[in-house]
């Protein structure tokens, strides 16, 4: 049995799955991310707060309506949504004209408040939420045991990145959304009705988020600060694969969640940085980030 | 800088001054104390500390009657954010421009370390519940300064103790990289080698983490007994919500949660929690006095129950008062001398005693969660296996390589 720099290749393996597991939600986050702002100008920091939401509003949906799992899947982010909906047509909508600077401090802002009201609410030390009865277990690889849970949140995202890749790069609706991004003014002349697309992209960005958060209730705490831990990292995911790029988004977080895991094995003290000396070196050599086009 | 003064305790102190402004006449001049509770209110153990704390601090104002007592107290609090930095600049600014003359709790040992430090600098009192670190009581303990609610000798002695007891007798560690977690893991690895046992390695996880799944594969390849949980709060409850999902405590190996408080067993859940062993000094259904109060903190606290560091709080505020009325005088050394001098006695930890090296003395409790079947309704989480005797929980005194002891 051969072994690399003293970690048998059992244990790389299974360490390289559990990164693509973190990169799930390190790419459904920054996918997010990145619609919102190609679409809207706009960076969206009140993303871990959505994260957050999403699996709060699974836990509510469970103990206040007795609405379990996989119907959550589907209405936690659609009440999101309509939350994100509701953010833009108020508040963001105003912004459209002015620096990038003021949607990231109005947003920075958002997610501030909308953390202490739910720490208010709930505390800060979490609540349960279990795993759903048919994903309860795991298959034994021989390498690793991997809990069913985690196969399925990998192939849920990847399902979801991938359709919404297609969605806006093979279809008629995101033909319209991209080209809503490249001239606003000139498809609204073709009759599109340009600041409905906004909105509805907006809420739909929202809606990842929140799906990501539902994704993540049965396996991380569910507390207030879940998204502010995770956001930063998200954010250097979206930096390093260039801002509003979908693919970027998807490669690249799939791609650090790797790395991530790599790192948890060889120096873990440096796990929580390691993305972000990656980011650096990106900016240095290539500013736009890996997939993004120069301004 | 995010420095944030309570308005209703603002406003108690205010009711307060005006109220002994009254009996001014009668009496003597009353004592003015400020009692700063410098805490996590926003963080991952704002649960355990936080608002709690500063209720708990108000509760022993009241039960002491301070103000009959000839002792105006206000209380102030502070958010560290477990940052050691933002915790030092809050204690110095309280200390020097406002007049603090107590920092109680201070949760995260890194900070508590050097608030520590600060209050021997600027010759005040810390009464510590918050921290885990014993070296508050060993290498850098301080005249001014008592440990209260527990340390991490004490956890490793209890839990560790325990679980090599048990048969756990190869460990791994899942260690918090800063502090605490060092000083948690350095502690247990005495406990188990003094009992026969082996460390077959650790893991150093950074602070504070939300993926722990990689960690734990390491823990469960090392083929240890034991994983030992040298962490706390959203650590902990990530760590054990993951290895359960991952079938470590199903494939035999034991989870041994070195610090876990009340409120984290609440967000796992008992389905999650049952059968985990922990030592605790403080547990809201001990006895009586220890329900009654804890009605009183919950019916203040959204239903909350009190954990031993919010009890810590009330504890050793009630006892500072009373060395305040008893001398007379809020000087560090008089109050310092009659509070390590003068027995405490309260209606949570029941009779204690601190030590020269400023070590609080009182029994310790090993619990286990209990089973969801088992529970009779909200926050009924523990039975109780074991007591432990203050004396043989807490280090012995000349074990501690205190410099206050030798002097």
């Amino acid at each position: 049995m051969f072994e690399l720099l003293g970690i048998p290749p059992q244990a790389l393996f299974g360490q390289l799955l559990l990164g693509l597991i973190n990169g799930s939600f390190y790419a459904i986050l920054s996918l997010g991310l990145a619609v919102i702002f190609g679409l809207l100008n706009i960076i969206n920091f009140t993303h871990g707060a959505q994260y957050m939401m999403g699996a709060f509003i699974a836990w509510m949906l469970l103990n206040w309506a007795g609405v379990g799992y996989w119907p959550a899947l589907l209405l936690a982010p659609i009440i999101a949504g309509i939350s994100g909906v509701i953010i833009e047509r108020t508040l963001l909508k105003r912004l459209y004209h002015l620096d990038h600077l003021y949607g990231l401090l109005l947003t920075f802002g958002l997610a501030l408040i909308i953390q202490g009201l739910f720490r208010n609410q709930f505390g800060s030390s979490g609540l349960p939420y279990q795993i759903p009865a048919e994903l309860r277990g795991g298959q034994n690889l021989g390498f690793m045991f991997l809990p069913n849970y985690r196969a399925w949140v990998v192939v849920a995202s990847l399902v979801v990145c991938l359709a919404t890749w297609f969605v806006i790069e093979k279809t008629r609706l995101g033909a319209y959304l991209r080209a809503a991004t490249e001239n606003p003014t000139l498809t609204q002349a073709f009759g599109i009705n340009v600041p409905l697309l906004i909105t509805l992209t907006y809420g739909f960005g929202v809606g990842l988020a929140a799906f990501a958060g539902v994704l993540a209730a049965p396996i991380y705490s569910v507390n207030p600060n879940m998204g502010a831990d995770l956001i930063i990292v998200v954010f250097a995911v979206v930096v390093i694969g260039g801002m509003g790029s979908i693919l970027g988004a998807i490669v690249t977080g799939f791609g650090l969640g790797l790395i991530e895991g790599l790192t948890k094995v060889f120096y873990p003290e440096a796990s929580a940085t390691v993305i972000f000396i990656i980011m650096a070196i990106v900016l240095l050599v290539k500013p736009a980030g890996l997939f993004g086009r120069a301004a | 800088m995010t420095f944030r003064m309570n308005r209703r305790s603002l406003m108690a102190g205010a009711a307060a001054t005006a109220f002994s402004a009254r009996s001014m006449a009668q009496a003597q001049q009353p004592i003015n104390v400020k009692i700063g509770v410098l805490n996590d209110r926003s963080g991952l153990y704002a649960d355990l500390t936080g608002e709690g704390s500063v209720i708990a601090a108000r509760m022993a104002v009241e039960d002491f009657r301070a103000a009959a007592n000839g002792i105006n107290v206000q209380i102030v609090s502070a958010d560290h954010q477990n940052k050691p930095d933002v915790g030092a600049n809050i204690a110095r600014q309280w200390y020097d421009n406002d007049a603090v003359d107590v920092i109680t709790d201070v949760p995260t040992s890194s900070v508590g370390l050097a608030v520590n430090q600060i209050t021997r600098e600027k010759n005040r009192i810390h009464l510590n519940s918050g921290s885990a670190t014993s070296d508050l009581t060993g290498a850098q303990c301080s005249p001014n300064t008592i440990h209260w609610t527990y340390d991490t000798y004490m956890l490793s002695q209890g839990t560790g103790g325990a679980m090599v007891k048990a048969g756990g007798d190869t460990w791994f560690f899942l260690t918090a990289d800063y502090a605490f977690g060092h000083a948690l893991e350095r502690d247990t690895t005495a406990v188990v080698q003094r009992a026969g046992g082996r460390v077959l390695g650790g893991v150093r996880t950074p602070f504070p983490g939300t993926d722990f799944s990689s960690f734990l594969l390491q823990a469960q390849a090392s083929r240890a007994k034991v994983i030992g949980l040298a962490n706390a709060g959203g650590d902990t409850v990530n760590s054990i919500k993951q290895a359960a999902e991952f079938g470590i405590t199903a494939g035999g190996q034991k989870l041994a949660g070195l610090l876990v408080f009340v409120v984290d067993v609440h967000a796992l859940g008992l389905q999650t929690a049952q059968g985990l062993v922990l030592t605790e000094t403080f547990y809201w259904d001990l006895n009586d006095n220890t329900r009654a109060w804890s009605r009183r903190f919950g019916a203040q606290r959204n239903g909350f129950m009190p954990t031993m560091v919010q009890a810590g709080v009330y504890s050793s505020t009630l006892h500072y008062l009373k060395a305040v009325a008893a001398t007379k005088s809020k000087d560090p050394a008089q109050v310092m001398a009659w509070m390590k001098a003068n027995g405490t006695d309260d209606p949570l930890f029941g009779q204690g005693t601190i030590r020269q090296d400023g070590r609080k003395i009182h029994p310790a409790y090993l619990f286990e969660v209990k089973k969801p079947s088992e529970s009779k309704g909200p926050w009924d989480y523990y039975k109780l296996l074991a007591t432990i005797p203050g004396e043989e929980a807490f280090r012995p005194l000349n074990a501690g390589v205190c410099p206050l002891v030798r002097a």
